[in-house]
């Protein structure tokens, strides 16, 4: 345990790090989201097109892969990243690939009458979407995203091999430097779950706050509980 | 000119030699994740004290820690117990132990979705356990089970890049070797992802298919 209380500066460091590559990442996910899978929806073709060749690139190719390319094959067109940017943009892009199917396959759920209707109000399509689709999409939007936003944080570990110094790129070096291999590498374990525990906790929070109907929500809740007492 | 064709036809070969273990170790692993994600879901239904609630957690820290740091945990770790493989195995074991808790989850969800008079119905003719889960729930619940199972496949292909950490060679390992060793890394990375692409594509589109065919009727 002495190596993980000696470094346990180094680590908080790195705990910072992860973090500030989860958000930065994860802001960048829902633009490419919100961006990629309203643009798949598009009645253009010239919009949706490229909008289902980013999906199924990013979402077809390996996260690891998509960094390294970033990282190692963008300077040989001369544009040379910080290796924070190129793990933050492959980051956002890979998950916001995914995250894109989300927010497409929620607003396609969306009851086909609250189009017709605002159509018969005579709403503008960009009011429509922000008025009414959207809101009532995000409902059903948060458990998945919920979903992509823990993957998000676990694949925060992969910067580490493109030289970011997060969690996982301390404890690598703490390890090579003492050889206390396991006390290190369970701490991060637990770091890193605790960080996953408390994001599930968010969005379980998220989406009481947002629930279209939180008296029913409230209901249902009371019943399941019930059904658990019932259980026991 | 930036990309080097004659270059990258000759990596193409050693990259397809690292894409063939990329597919073992996901094939392999996802034996080993189907069959344990069963036994790990079963473990729990039964609700053995002590046992299921430490399955449960282990499910759930398994799904809520990163891929590449169990990786090296079982890589750097295991080691100093006296506990070694080879990386391959290494790989496999990792990978497949990782994708086990969400097909835990997955045949949880299968089995829940069994209609409980089937149940009912099998203690009525007094069935043993063991008829009662290999005649009766198993084969219903795997119905629902299939397609999930082909989107995890699909997932652990690109995630055992992940792997090349731990220096299992890999397709992603291999494209690195060539970029180290030449300089040249645009070719390779490009032409893995690209050998990515080309085998998840068409793999997730016939799985929406398998996916479209075993839905429930209602």
């Amino acid at each position: 345990m002495s190596a993980v209380i000696d470094f346990a500066p180094l680590l908080w460091q790195g705990l910072l790090t992860t973090i500030l590559v989860a958000v930065l990442s994860g802001a960048l996910c829902l633009v490419v989201a919100f961006a990629a899978g309203l643009a798949r929806l598009s009645s253009h073709r010239w919009i949706s097109w490229p909008a289902g060749v980013f999906i199924e690139v990013f979402r077809g190719t390996s996260l690891l892969v998509q960094m390294f390319w970033l990282f190692f094959a963008l300077p040989f067109f001369g544009i040379q990243l910080h290796p924070l940017t190129a793990a933050v943009l492959a980051l956002g892009l890979n998950e916001g690939a995914y995250a894109a199917e989300v927010v497409r396959g929620a607003i396609a759920s969306r009851a086909k009458g609250q189009t017709e209707a605002c159509i018969a109000l005579g709403m503008e399509p960009a009011l429509r979407l922000r008025r009414i689709i959207i809101p009532q999409s995000i409902p059903a939007m948060l458990p998945p995203f919920g979903n992509v936003m823990v993957d998000l944080l676990k694949n925060t570990s992969l910067v580490s091999l493109v030289t970011v110094a997060d969690l996982t790129f301390r404890a690598q070096m703490i390890r090579s430097s003492t050889g206390q291999t396991t006390a290190i590498f369970l701490t991060i374990l637990v770091l890193y779950f605790v960080l996953s525990y408390l994001l599930t906790l968010l969005t379980s929070w998220l989406e009481r706050r947002f629930a279209l109907d939180r008296r029913a929500l409230a209901a249902q809740r009371k019943e399941s509980k019930m059904m658990k007492v019932g259980a026991a | 000119m930036i990309w080097d064709n004659d270059f990258a036809i000759s990596v193409i070969p050693l990259l397809l030699e690292g894409l063939w273990v990329t597919i073992k170790i996901t094939l392999l692993g996802t034996v080993l994740a189907a069959a344990l994600g069963l036994f790990f879901a079963i473990l729990r239904r039964l609700a053995i004290p002590v046992l299921s609630p430490v399955v449960s957690f282990f499910v759930v820290f398994v799904r809520g820690t990163p891929l590449l740091v169990q990786a090296y945990c079982a890589f750097f770790v295991l080691p100093a117990y006296g506990i070694t493989f080879d990386a391959f195995t290494t790989g496999v074991v990792v990978i497949g132990v990782n994708y086990s808790a969400y097909m835990a989850e997955v045949y949880r969800s299968g089995i829940q979705g069994v209609p409980k008079g089937q149940w009912e119905a099998a203690t009525a003719l007094s069935l043993p356990g063991v008829r009662t889960w290999g005649r009766i729930i198993l084969p219903q619940a795997v119905r629902t089970v299939v397609p999930m199972l082909g989107n995890y496949l699909i997932q652990m292909f690109k995630d055992s890049a992940v792997l090349s950490a731990i220096t299992v060679v890999e397709l992603m390992a291999t494209a690195q070797s060539i970029g180290s060793s030449s300089f040249r890394y645009l070719e390779p990375l490009t032409l893995a992802a690209l050998l990515f692409l080309a085998v998840s594509y068409p793999a997730s589109r016939l799985v929406n298919r398998l996916e479209r065919r075993y839905a429930p009727q209602h």
